[in-house]
């Protein structure tokens, strides 16, 4: 089985709200604001990147974060959702 | 006090619309067609809304495909980062018409049902082959691959019915069901005595509901929204008053909710006399209600306060006359009487009168 390649669903819009200063993403009759790094990790869910190439991403990116653990485990809740695919 | 900046905008595009169900959202004094504003009026709102924090639009009406417009005003609101979702009834979506509006930026469609029986279906809408419309409708909307939602308002004629309308929803291919038990207001509150159900269709309804969300879990929203007349607790309408939603009206007028035009007093705003920042943040009718300093006891020493928000203000004020009363539909409140007066009644015990079905209604003509 070849490694899942998170995307976004069709119906859901990621955003960066400038007036709120956060992230979001927009679905038909719903707002998910994106705490924290949560927008970072969402805008690397293009449908080319597998789990471990987004983690591998983020942990060049901050150093020191506890990626390997906590990432797979977010994007997992994000596609129970029906936020990614 | 600060205000947040709103998250909807509820666009009525026009009043006009080829259904004229008895339980219509829209003021029983309709806004005529040649009061309303034009593209650039609409194009503006939306850049207004946009630059003030508003992501989701509801493009509604009436119906709003009557408005040739309606692509334009679709890539206004999507150049202003505004999600749009189409609210219709189907009637008028043909697949020139959808590839228009996906092209100019749609996101999302909501279709009205009326009931799950086409012929039932067509004699609430007050409309012929209207069904047959609907389903066309949501086959090109799948087709397309936008989102798709149902909404159903629900009473005494089609409550019975909840089985048939999911598994009508289901046939379609819907992602999210919205079961809308009605709200008596404008035209609803005409025609109460025809629509109010029966306390037991209600607890069967929700039984349904509840065996239908466990089947469905992770594959179909399905959302119920509460019949407060019977439930004794009021509801958070709209979040809060001028706290998450404007209404922008036909002709311009922005109001906190779309029943609020009703309100004594309230000298709604306008678009077309003042920018939407200030309608929402500095004008006197979106802060007459807003947060906590305006209610009277017993709310004002409620621990649900800021979870109900007091309740409906149009539903204070038609019940009571006092729109700054408690909700009477909560049980807490003094005026509750008034809301169990209704549903103690049996339907069974009570004629159901004729619908007073939706029109525009014959008021006082400027003489020639």
């Amino acid at each position: 089985m070849s490694p899942w390649r998170p995307a976004l669903a069709r119906s859901v819009l990621l955003r960066h709200d400038r007036v709120r200063g956060t992230d979001l993403l927009v679905l038909p009759e719903r707002v998910v604001v994106l705490r924290g790094p949560a927008g970072h990790i969402v805008r690397l869910c293009d449908g080319r990147r597998d789990v471990r190439g987004i983690v591998d991403e983020l942990g060049a990116r901050f150093p020191g974060a506890p990626v390997a653990d906590e990432v797979p485990v977010f994007l997992g809740k994000l596609r129970d959702e029906g936020w990614l695919r | 006090m600060t205000v947040d900046p709103p998250w909807a905008l509820l666009a009525e595009l026009t009043h006009g619309c080829p259904l004229r169900c008895a339980y219509c959202s829209n003021p029983v004094e309709l806004v005529r067609r040649s009061r309303e504003l034009d593209t650039d009026d609409w194009r503006h709102v939306m850049a207004q809304a946009g630059e003030l924090g508003v992501i989701h639009t509801h493009l509604s009406g009436g119906e709003p495909l009557l408005r040739r417009d309606l692509p334009e005003i679709v890539a206004a609101a999507d150049a202003a980062g505004i999600y749009t979702q189409l609210v219709t009834s189907g009637i008028g979506l043909d697949a020139e018409r959808l590839s228009a509006l996906v092209r100019a930026g749609l996101r999302a469609v909501q279709l009205s049902v009326q009931h799950a029986d086409a012929r039932t279906s067509e004699r609430i809408a007050g409309r012929r082959r209207s069904f047959a419309a609907k389903e066309r409708a949501a086959a090109l909307v799948r087709e397309a691959g936008l989102p798709l939602g149902l909404n159903v308002v629900l009473h005494r004629d089609n409550l019975d019915a909840l089985d048939a309308i999911v598994e009508l929803g289901l046939g379609w291919g819907v992602d999210r069901i919205e079961l809308a038990n009605a709200q008596f207001y404008g035209w609803a509150l005409l025609n109460r005595d025809h629509l109010l159900p029966e306390r037991g269709q209600l607890e069967r309804a929700r039984d349904t509901v509840e065996r239908w969300r466990e089947r469905l879990a992770g594959r179909v929203e399905l959302v119920w929204v509460v019949p407060d007349y019977f439930d004794g607790t009021a509801k958070p309408c709209m979040g809060g008053w001028g706290a998450v939603s404007l209404t922008v009206a036909p002709d311009g007028t922005v109001l906190p909710c779309p029943a609020a035009a009703s309100l004594p007093g309230l000298d709604p705003p306008n678009v077309r006399d003042r920018p939407l920042e200030w309608i929402w943040r500095e004008s006197p009718a979106f802060n007459a209600y807003r947060g906590t300093a305006w209610m009277p006891d017993p709310c004002r020493g409620c621990e649900l306060r800021t979870v109900d928000f007091g309740g409906c203000r149009c539903q204070a004020y038609a019940l009571t006359g006092d729109p700054a009363r408690t909700d009477p539909a909560c049980h807490r409140a003094p005026d509750h009487h008034l809301v169990q007066e209704f549903t103690a009644r049996r339907t069974s015990d009570v004629p159901q009168p004729l619908p007073v079905p939706r029109s525009y209604r014959s008021s006082p003509q400027p003489s020639p």
